[in-house]
This record gives structure tokens, C-alpha cells and sequence, in this order.
């Protein structure tokens, strides 16, 4: 049962790999084969955990609401799938609805800041030390205060300390991308007499694609924390976040833990998808080239 | 300082493609002064041309090429091309510039990076293919496309630049140390495919380097420098017949030219080579680098 974890990670990485064009079967099932021999010390390791966990469990004979077995992680897992007190489906995709329209607020946010700074210097004297002073501040301690402001039960509420997180990493990137360019570039589209919207265009802008796609990657992780956070404090049942807080208080530990688990498989999926984003879309990255 | 070069150049007397007049350049780190890096540099460069500028490292032949294409300003003397301030002639996409490195883009095909300047001039799509194709068979990469850049050595990446620079077709084609970075053998071949592609275009050619052979086969005229502070010490007429091959290389003549350069380098106190640092080039790229941000 335990195995049903493992082809988690395995299928994922198989359709990430730019498949170009439709030639060559051969070379297509080789490279399989590699992606295979180089996940398998990374499966068979989880595996191993996982079945370790089991048992180790089971041999010390602790108490299940202490450390419940994967096996009935998992069994809680079915049991609270759709429905009943603790629903985790819909829950998780309530929780996802949240993080992910925190994420397009707080990188929109980031972008705009981001090119404001970037186009003029006075904006980023006032804007970059806000920012930098804004993440310092521990943001998570406003949930609370985001609650109040928005409505305990509104989802925005939760959104808004999602886009709060994600602000600060791609506003960061995204303006590193865009001011860290050559200057070699810079004096190039200087000799054409380039405008300075040209160089944005065709030199700023792809140079930070790369930055872009970094912040993201942190970006759903944190948005996610950000809106399972929110709901500590309160607000709609039915969502991730109180479905830890309320199975843990009814020391329902199995479905805590599947709670996270959902939590966990939700995240990977989000970032999974930023990864095949970006390889569509910055193939000539140099961390995204495939040797031939 | 006559233009006595000989074909390429039917008209020497005429105005020339470009006039250096007493230009002074000064680096300063708030009001003391770091770096005199040019001197009462007086620079005439006559349509056709090809003329090269030589010195030790330091003697700020960088910085007057960066002068001449307007990357960065004279401290006091004028610089006039095809009869108008280097800006103006900026402005009017006057220069064509090749760099040590190909300052290519990796999001840019072979062929997109070649077509980017005419992208910037607002070419139509159909007649910036077909350049950049010309462009591209001019320098032999026809068949390199659709690569991308990484996929390029590094003489082919170059000659992407060039083909790159030649383009819009520019009056003046300003190349900074554009083998600098190549073996010698790729060096001398790209010597070759230079002479060719100045000799095909018509275009004229001011070009930095530190190396002597080159700056002889190549040039009509070579201008040796000198450092701290930088001065043309010498312009020498290089009257080897064209076309240059590799014969040329085994000339008397050849050597003799080789020779009253490296005599003319030693007499303005510089070995080439001479590993002090090179704070004009250094800094003036730093200052552009400040000025493209904001």
C-alpha cells in the first residue's frame, strides 16, 4: 500500500523533459531508461522510509494519535476523501483556489514594483528598502489582522496573506532579471540608438525570464503556507487549514496527517507545473538545455 | 599622416569618414583624477579605410574607439564623423560595433540575433529575413540558422557579431579587440574572412588590438599607442599589396612592417602585454553600465 507513494515523483518528471519534435522512438525510450536509473535511488530511498515508517511503528507499538502508520494515513485519507465532518478534497481545493489567487495578486504586485524599480531610479531609492525593511517582518503575525480587515469567512482574506508572501521573492528576482543585464548588451543597443522600451523589450525582459521562473518555484510553496496560515486563524470550515486544526484538536492525528499529506501532494503538483512553464518558455535557459 | 594606402581608398583626399581633434580623456573619482587615459589625440580615418589602433594594455585604445562611437564621452576635443558629432552619427546608426565578446542573446536564434538591429530600425519581417540570411551567408553560417548561440564555438559566435554589425550596413564598422579571445589559428582565419568582408562591403574599419602580426596584415594604416597617459606615438602606412593572402604573411616587407611597429611600440615605452591594469576601458564600462540602469 505504501507503494502507492513512489510513482508519485516518477510519472511527473517523465512528461517534463521537452520532448522535441515526434522523431526518434529510440532515442525517446533511452532517455526514459535514464530518467528512470536516475530517479530510482531517490524512489527506492522514499519507499524505504515509508515502509521503515510502517514498521518501526508497529514494532514499538505507539499509539496511533502519537504517530500514526502510513497505512492508516492512507485509510484516513479514503475515508475523508469527499465527504463527512472532515471532507479533504474540497477542502485542499478551496485551499488551492486561495493560494492561487493570492499568487497572481502577490506577482502582479512584485512585477509591478519590479519594473517601476527597474525604469526609474528614484522608485527603486523609495520602494527597494520598503520592501527589504517589509520582509523582515515576520508577515505570517498579520494574518490575524488580515481576518479583521477582509472578513473572517472571506477567502481573500487568506489570498491577501498568500500575495503578502509572495511579493517579496519576485519582486526581488524579477528586478534583479531586469537590472542585471551585460553591460555589453546595454552599450550593443546603445550603438543602434535603441529606446529604452526596445531594450526592455528585447533585452530586459527575457533576461529576467529566467529570475521570473525562480521566483515562482518559491512563490507557490510560500503561497500555499500563506493560505493554509490565514486559516489557522479561522474562517470557512471546509478548507486545509482548519481541517488540521479541528482533526488535531479531536485528536483525529490519522486525518491530520492526511491533511498535510494533501497539502504536500498539492504543493508538489503546482510546482511541478511551474517547471514544465518554464521549460516551455525559456528552453535556451542554460539550466533547462538537454544534451543531445 | 598621409592616406597613402593605396586601392580600397579612391578618394583619400576627400573629407574624412571620421576626424579625432585633440581629444583628452580623463577618469576622476570625485574631483581627483584616476586615470589620464587619453592625450591630444589627433585622428583623421579616410572612406574605406582600415585602420588599426595598437598599444600596451592600458594605453586607452579602447577608450578612444568608445569615443569615436559616442559609448562614452570626450573629456575636451571633438570627434566628428561623416561631418556630425559622434551622437548625432549614433543616432543615425552610423556604427557598427563588434565587441571581444559576441554579446549574443541565448533567447535569440543564430538568425533572430543577426536580425535584432533591423528589428530595432523597424525593417518589415521579409526584407529582415532575407538580410539577415545574406548577412549570414556573407560570413558562412548559412547553414547555422536556427542554432542557438551555445551551440556556436566561439569563432562562430563572432562571426555571427559581425555578420550582426554589418547588417544595416553602417559607414564604420568599430571592432574592440574582436579576436582577443580566439586561438591563434581561428585568429588568423577570421583575419582572412575580415579582409574579405571589407574588401566585399567597402566599409571602413577602425579596429583595436594587441597584436602586432594582426594589426599589420589587416591594416591600411596602423596607429601605435602609447600608455599613461595614452598617445598616438606613430601612424604607419602599411603598403602591402592586395589582395591579402597567406603569402602575405611570408612578405620581407611583412616582417619589416612587423618589426617598425614593435620598434615604434618599444619607443613609446611600452611592451606589449604590459599586465598593468586597464583602468580606463574597466571603469568607462562600469560608468555605462550606471548610466543604462537608470
Amino acid at each position: 500500500m505504501s507503494l502507492s507513494a513512489g510513482p508519485l515523483l516518477a510519472p511527473g518528471r517523465e512528461t517534463l523533459p521537452p520532448s522535441s519534435g515526434s522523431a526518434a522512438g529510440e532515442r525517446r525510450a533511452l532517455r526514459t531508461t535514464r530518467a528512470i536509473v536516475w530517479y530510482l535511488p531517490a524512489v527506492a530511498v522514499f519507499v524505504g522510509a515509508i515502509v521503515g515508517w510502517e514498521l518501526i511503528v508497529g514494532a514499538l507499538n505507539l499509539q496511533r494519535f502519537v504517530f500514526p502508520k502510513p497505512s492508516a494515513i492512507l485509510a484516513a485519507l479514503q475515508a475523508n476523501w469527499a465527504e463527512g465532518r472532515f471532507a479533504l478534497l474540497p477542502s485542499a481545493l478551496a485551499t488551492l483556489q486561495e493560494a492561487l489567487i493570492g499568487l497572481a495578486i502577490g506577482t502582479v504586485a512584485g512585477l509591478v514594483v519590479a519594473f517601476a524599480s527597474a525604469r526609474w531610479v528614484t522608485a527603486r531609492g523609495i520602494l527597494l528598502p520598503l520592501a527589504v525593511a517589509a520582509n523582515a517582518v515576520p508577515i505570517i503575525a498579520f494574518a490575524p489582522l488580515l481576518n479583521n480587515w477582509f472578513g473572517l469567512l472571506n477567502p481573500l482574506s487568506k489570498a491577501l496573506m498568500a500575495a503578502v508572501l509572495v511579493f517579496f521573492p519576485v519582486m526581488a528576482n524579477v528586478t534583479r532579471g531586469l537590472v542585471q543585464v551585460e553591460p555589453a548588451s546595454l552599450e550593443l543597443m546603445r550603438s543602434y540608438a535603441a529606446s529604452e522600451w526596445t531594450v526592455l523589450r528585447k533585452v530586459r525582459i527575457p533576461n529576467a525570464l529566467p529570475y521570473f521562473f525562480t521566483a515562482m518555484k518559491v512563490a507557490t510553496t510560500l503561497s500555499l503556507i500563506g493560505a493554509i496560515v490565514g486559516e489557522y486563524f479561522g474562517g470557512s470550515a471546509t478548507v486545509l487549514g482548519r481541517m488540521i486544526v479541528q482533526s488535531a484538536s479531536a485528536l483525529k492525528f490519522d486525518v491530520t496527517w492526511a491533511a498535510i499529506l494533501l497539502g504536500a501532494a498539492t504543493g508538489i503538483v503546482f510546482y511541478l507545473v511551474v517547471v514544465a512553464i518554464e521549460r516551455l518558455v525559456i528552453p535556451w535557459h542554460a539550466a533547462m538545455r538537454v544534451d543531445a | 599622416m598621409t592616406a597613402g594606402s593605396g586601392p580600397p581608398s579612391p578618394t583619400p583626399a576627400a573629407a574624412p569618414v571620421v576626424r579625432v581633434a585633440g581629444v583628452d580623456k580623463t577618469f576622476r573619482r570625485g574631483d581627483r583624477v584616476v586615470t589620464k587615459a587619453l592625450e591630444a589625440i589627433d585622428l583623421d580615418i579616410a572612406r574605406g579605410e582600415f585602420v588599426s589602433l595598437i598599444g600596451p594594455s592600458g594605453c586607452g585604445k579602447s577608450t578612444l574607439l568608445r569615443i569615436v562611437g559616442d559609448l562614452t564621452a570626450p573629456t575636451s576635443g571633438e570627434v566628428t564623423v561623416n561631418g556630425k558629432t559622434a551622437e548625432k552619427a549614433r543616432r543615425d546608426r552610423d556604427y557598427g560595433m563588434v565587441f571581444q565578446a559576441p554579446v549574443l542573446f541565448d533567447w535569440r536564434t543564430v538568425e533572430d540575433n543577426v536580425k535584432l538591429p533591423l528589428e530595432v530600425l523597424g525593417w518589415d519581417g521579409a526584407r529582415r529575413t532575407a538580410r539577415a540570411r545574406e548577412m549570414l551567408e556573407l560570413v558562412e553560417l548559412g547553414e547555422f540558422l536556427r542554432h542557438h548561440p551555445y551551440q556556436l564555438s566561439g569563432g562562430m559566435q563572432q562571426r555571427v557579431a559581425i555578420a550582426r554589425a554589418l547588417t544595416f550596413e553602417p559607414s564604420i564598422l568599430l571592432m574592440d579587440e574582436p579576436f582577443g579571445a580566439l586561438d591563434e589559428m581561428t585568429r588568423e582565419r577570421m583575419n582572412g574572412e575580415v579582409l574579405r568582408i571589407w574588401e566585399q562591403t567597402g566599409t571602413t574599419i577602425l579596429f583595436v588590438t594587441h597584436s602586432i602580426p594582426e594589426a599589420v596584415f589587416l591594416s591600411t594604416r596602423v596607429a601605435v599607442m602609447s600608455a599613461r597617459p595614452g598617445r598616438i606615438t606613430k601612424i604607419i602606412d602599411v603598403d602591402l599589396p592586395r589582395p591579402r593572402t597567406e603569402q602575405t604573411r611570408e612578405l620581407r616587407r611583412y616582417f619589416e612592417l612587423v618589426t617598425a611597429v614593435r620598434e615604434a611600440l618599444r619607443a613609446g615605452g611600452g611592451d606589449l602585454d604590459d599586465s598593468g591594469t586597464v583602468g580606463g576601458a574597466a571603469s568607462a564600462q562600469r560608468t555605462i553600465a550606471e548610466g543604462g540602469v537608470g
